[in-house]
């Protein structure tokens, strides 16, 4: 085989492998979304963030308008504080509501925003005011047992006191 | 006491041995620039190492996509997860089976080759002869093959996940008739760049190092007999496909334990 030859063969290996890589990474992974739009980073502080990863999305009406950033513990309040970051296309009013919310049942948790009445606007830096927790699902269970045994409690209890009664 | 002996000879020699190997690759090593001044070596052993196995390595991907794709259908629709198969399919080649099955493939047809090649040079005392004409055969030979595979694993196993990828939607989506947003939009959402396919690659490359250099020395150390390279070409298959599994469960624990 000539040098040329043997040459061009292993730049057209090293092109395809290189193409194989990109096409992995954009048709395959979340590359494509990678710095794509700049965006503005705001701060919301919550009491339970239940199952929120970095990185999870943000939605508000369910479009994806962001991703969680960071999440940390603000040491003096006991809070978590997650770091998110929203694209510059959209614009929140300052009393946007923040929740985390469930995709599905039992699916990845996201954070959703709920845009308030405000004329002024979330920028660089801000704090979103008004936050739900995540629900925490052993709780909800707890709950419902709970109220259960005192449902069933209060029964049994007028029921013996009421029998108890007339026969005095 | 001749057991014991035996026992402790064979031990000894094991020992020699590992030091002859771990020497023999702080010496590739540090042959390793004088071999980029002579790129035209190089290029010639990619297209021996790389090139020359593309065939079966695109083939083995497809193969392999195909299977794992039906194989994962069969168990994800039990639980009404079968949107999901290209998720699966995508985390199982890029992170594991892209890297290990290109590693044993290679190891089986570009190491033994390697091995065969230099065993046959030993053999026949071309490298005796190259270094009686002050040419370091490490520099001239050696060097060169070992930058052509660790530059040709991480590219080959590119390819087999990427044809294994596509090997599995041509299964689910137009054989079987899953839904093909699904199948990509789940994998553009949960695959991420740098934690699947980035480990990916690291991975693929340590197996390539891996590999190369175990061919290189089983070739370089061969009894320079013609069953003498026909032994080493086995070891060579046993030893690289040993260290690449082990490897592979070193790399896994580290890269994708817990967060």
């Amino acid at each position: 085989m000539s040098r040329r030859s043997i040459e061009t063969l292993v730049g057209l290996f090293v092109l395809m492998g290189m193409g194989a890589l990109v096409f992995l990474a954009l048709k395959a992974a979340n590359l494509a979304s990678f710095g794509e739009h700049k965006g503005y980073t705001v701060s919301a502080k919550f009491d339970n963030i239940g199952g929120l990863k970095p990185r999870a999305p943000v939605r508000s009406a369910g479009v994806t308008v962001g991703r969680v950033k960071s999440i940390s513990l603000d040491a003096k309040t006991y809070q978590g504080v997650v770091r998110m970051e929203i694209d510059n296309f959209v614009k929140f009013p300052k009393d946007t509501s923040a929740k985390i919310l469930t995709s599905g049942l039992l699916g990845d948790q996201y954070i959703g925003l709920e845009p308030g009445a405000d004329d002024k606007e979330l920028a660089q830096g801000d704090v979103i005011r008004q936050t739900q927790s995540a629900v925490v699902l052993e709780n909800l269970i707890g709950q419902m047992i709970f109220n259960r045994a005192a449902d069933a409690g209060s029964g049994n209890g007028g029921g013996a006191g009421g029998a108890a009664a007339p026969k005095k | 006491m001749n057991l014991l002996a035996a026992l402790g000879a064979r031990t000894l020699r094991s020992m020699g041995g590992f030091g002859r190997a771990a020497i023999f690759f702080m010496d590739l090593l540090a042959h390793v620039p004088a071999a980029f001044a002579r790129f035209g070596l190089v290029v010639h052993q990619i297209h021996a190492v790389g090139n020359r196995s593309l065939v079966i390595i695109l083939s083995s991907g497809l193969a392999v996509g195909f299977v794992l794709a039906l194989q994962m259908y069969y168990a994800l629709v039990t639980f009404g997860a079968s949107e999901t198969l290209g998720l699966v399919v995508n985390l199982s080649l890029v992170r594991e089976l892209g890297p290990v099955v290109t590693a044993l493939l290679f190891a089986g047809r570009a190491g033994t080759s390697l091995t065969a090649e230099i065993g046959l040079m030993k053999a026949g005392e071309q490298l005796a002869a190259m270094e009686m004409m002050a040419v370091d055969p490490r520099a001239r030979v050696l060097a060169p093959r070992f930058i052509g595979g660790i530059i040709s694993m991480p590219l080959l196993a590119v390819l087999f996940s990427a044809i294994g990828i596509i090997g599995a939607w041509i299964v689910g989506v137009v054989l079987i008739g899953l839904d093909a947003g699904n199948f990509w939009g789940l994998m553009q959402s949960r695959v991420d760049v740098w934690r699947d396919i980035g480990n990916g690659v690291i991975k693929s490359f340590v197996f390539g190092v891996v590999c190369t250099a175990v061919a290189l020395y089983q070739g370089y150390e061969t009894e320079a007999t013609p069953e003498g390279v026909a032994y080493a070409t086995t070891r060579t298959v046993v030893v690289s496909s040993l260290g690449v599994l082990g490897m592979d469960f070193v790399l896994t624990a580290l890269m994708f334990s817990a967060p």
